[in-house]
């Protein structure tokens, strides 16, 4: 079977057989069935998300990786639903913890979002409102999901500072964003994010605009939180080395699709997918030189309007074409039922050979 | 947060010493360069040379400007005494001199004035803001229907139509054919205040409209550019209500720069009150300036000149303080 639809239609799910488009409620905490989120615009339709599938128990962390513009930040966005102004097409299914979020109506999703499923956003610079104090703003999203009053809502504003590692909160708690350094509105903004004791938490690559010790701060923060409120993570970045450590599960995307998706072990130490190769070689190591340090998968990333025929990640392969495959013609799929999936038309075999004798040496 | 308050204070004192001497060398030495006395303007151009050397000399004005200036601004603070041989009038604080024309003192004058300019810029104001922003923000929610483009039509009328002509036709259509506002005199606040509603009904909107569509294409500009900020889809994120996240958190950054404009065009009304006036037959400061132009009766212009100055200095000087209130980011630096 080939064509767009079915390339899709096949994916890898947290619950074994349920794979495709019933609308059975699934077992896992968050599945995420078929997501596709679509922007009309003049140049014509941009497919930023086409398909994507997954799932994520609670406690657990779901790494998401892949290059800038593949659709990491608009599917996070997606499942909290905010892309329902515009005109912009969103289809598939979110199910959180048994509710279905893409069909429910605007009021409900907004009533889950801050309460049971929280983000952080990618650069706390501009996340947070210039024109209140970071506590008013905790305050205000702490009081819409809870009748509260506005001292009692305020006390736990400054209980959450201090907890994500503010110091003086009770006194900080008046200060506007821009009296914060970097890592510190980044705290604020993940005591904001906290402040419901989510049970979804969204972070999108929280840590890129701070320096590398306040990243490894963060990051901690996030584990200890996610400990204690046994939250589900997901955690976004371009950035193979954040999740290493952090993530149970890695999804690469790849031009708005998941083109290898498995458990964190699989990818790091057996991955199959020559994107996610480019990416290990890119990961920045210790051990290495850093001249020789992030090399960035050669190429550009795929316009989203007209996607590469065939496996859109075809123009920047070194394999296209081996041994006769269609990388041209026909979308690969992530293999079904397994519990690694690989979007790629080389032969699991073959993938698996050329990894351990042509890659892992070079790594 | 009083640091900032006492600078703008300062600033403000310096700039309008700067325009009191400004517009007094304008009005007392141009006409001298120009080979007019002032005096002759008072006395008139039939009057002998000796009648004007006495009216000059009553006047103060054979001395030097610097004297001049200084008895003018002495005048202002404290009052002054003109005289002439034993026949002394006294003026005083604050003193802007005599009126050329009717020897009336110009302060009394002004102040007679300013509830109608007041009343008309107060009316326009509260009609501009509410309705440009209201407009603006309507607009930008609706963005390319057909409401949001028959609004930018009208706001683009509006700002490119001249109040001569806009008020002009209001009073043709709405005062004479259809006899929806009476004509006639002012009528004070406090004797009727539907009469005086109604008669400055026409001049409130004719002035509004020329701002409001310049504050409903800022406000749907700004409005747009900040629904596309990130901490707007935070806003969204934590749950808000649209209600909260436009009301309260969109506004909030489209009302600065608007403030800002606002006044600065308070300070400048006095341009558009002008013509509002005349056009109206509304007996405001701007009506009284036009007069005094037109008669060179140079007190009263300077006296409207520097009233009108102070108008502005202060709404510049407010626009700051408040600029400092509503931006943390100002009021820190
Ligand atoms: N509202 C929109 N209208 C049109 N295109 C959009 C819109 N939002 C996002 N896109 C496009 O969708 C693509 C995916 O964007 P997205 O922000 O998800 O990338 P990302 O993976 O998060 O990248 P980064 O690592 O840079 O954050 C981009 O090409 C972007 O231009
Ligand atoms: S399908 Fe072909 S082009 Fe795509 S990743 Fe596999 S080998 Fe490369
Ligand atoms: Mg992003």
């Amino acid at each position: 079977m080939k064509g767009v639809d079915m390339a899709t239609d096949v994916l890898v799910s947290g619950q074994p057989g349920s794979g495709g488009s019933g609308a059975t409620p699934p077992r896992a905490f968050l599945d995420v069935r078929d997501l596709r989120i679509h922007f009309p615009t003049d140049d014509g339709l941009v497919k930023a998300v086409d398909g994507l599938s997954f799932s994520l128990d609670r406690g657990k962390t779901l790494g998401i990786v892949g290059e800038s513009g593949s659709g990491k930040s608009v599917t996070s966005l997606g499942i909290l639903g905010l892309h329902r102004l515009g005109g912009t097409r969103v289809s598939g299914e979110v199910w959180l913890d048994g509710e279905e979020l893409i069909g429910a109506s605007a009021e409900r999703v907004r009533s889950l979002r801050g309460q049971r499923m929280a983000m952080i956003f990618q650069d706390p610079l501009t996340a947070m409102h210039p024109y209140f104090t970071v506590g008013a703003q905790i305050v205000e999203a702490y009081r819409v999901h809870n009748k509260v009053s506005k001292k009692a809502a305020r006390q736990h504003a400054i209980d959450m500072l201090g907890r994500v590692g503010i110091p003086q909160p009770a006194r900080r708690v008046d200060d506007y964003p821009h009296q914060f350094s970097g890592g510190m509105r980044q705290r604020a903004m993940i005591a904001m994010a906290l402040v419901n004791n989510p049970e979804l938490l969204i972070a999108d690559e929280p840590t890129t605009a701070l320096d590398v010790t306040v990243q490894a701060q963060i990051l901690d923060l996030i584990r200890d939180l996610q400990e204690e409120f046994q939250s589900a993570v997901i955690m976004i970045t371009h950035d193979l080395g954040v999740v290493a450590e952090l993530a149970d599960d890695i999804l690469v995307m790849y031009g708005g699709k998941s083109v290898e998706y498995g458990t964190a072990e699989t990818i790091f130490r057996r991955p199959e997918h020559p994107y996610a190769w480019g990416l290990l070689g890119s990961m920045p190591r210790v051990d290495r030189e850093v001249r020789d340090r992030l090399i960035p998968v050669k190429g550009t990333p795929p316009s989203l309007i007209n996607l590469p025929s065939g496996c859109s990640f075809h123009p920047r392969c070194p394999y296209v074409g081996l041994d006769g495959i269609p990388c041209r013609t026909e979308i690969p799929t992530l293999a079904e039922g397994s519990d690694h999936g690989v979007a790629c038309h080389i032969p699991p075999a073959k993938r698996q050979r050329i990894f351990s004798e042509d890659i892992a040496p070079a790594l | 947060m009083i640091n900032f308050i006492l600078r703008r204070v300062v600033t403000s004192v310096v700039l309008l010493i700067i325009i009191s001497v400004v517009t007094f060398g304008v009005f007392f030495m141009v006409p001298k360069l120009a080979g007019t006395n002032p005096a002759e303007l008072y006395v008139g151009k039939s009057a002998t040379p000796a009648d004007v050397a006495a009216t000059a000399r009553k006047l103060g004005l054979d001395q030097p400007i610097y004297v001049q200036y200084g008895r003018f601004v002495k005048g202002i603070f404290v009052g002054r005494e003109f005289a002439s041989g034993t026949n002394v009038n006294h003026c005083p604080a604050p003193c802007f001199g005599y009126s050329f024309r009717n020897d009336r003192p110009v302060w009394p004058t002004l102040i007679d004035r300013l509830p109608v300019t007041i009343s008309l810029a107060v009316g326009a104001a509260v009609i501009w803001l509410l309705g440009g922003v209201l407009a603006g923000v309507i607009s930008a929610l609706r963005r390319g229907s057909i409401l949001d483009r028959t609004m930018m039509i009208i706001a683009l009328a509006g700002v490119s139509l001249p109040i001569y002509f806009t008020g002009l036709l209001a009073q043709l259509w709405f005062v004479h054919d259809l006899h929806w506002f009476k004509g006639g005199e002012y009528i004070n606040f406090a004797d009727d205040p539907f009469g005086w509603a109604n008669k400055l009904f026409l001049g409130w909107v004719t002035l509004a409209l020329l701002y409001a569509a310049t504050y409903a294409r800022l406000t749907r500009a700004q409005m747009l550019e900040t629904a596309s900020e990130d901490y707007i889809r935070t806003a969204r994120a934590k749950g808000l209500r649209e209600r909260s996240v436009i009301g309260k958190h969109a506004m909030r950054s489209v009302l600065t720069p608007i403030v800002t404009v606002f006044g600065l065009d308070l300070g400048q009304l006095l341009g558009g009150a002008i013509l509002t006036e005349s056009v109206f037959g509304l007996p405001g400061i701007g009506r009284l300036s036009i007069d005094a132009v037109s008669t060179k009766d140079l007190p009263v212009v300077l006296g409207v000149t520097l009233f009108g100055a102070l108008f502005i200095v202060i709404a510049n000087f407010l626009v700051d303080i408040f600029y400092a209130v509503i931006d943390p980011r100002v009021r820190i630096s």
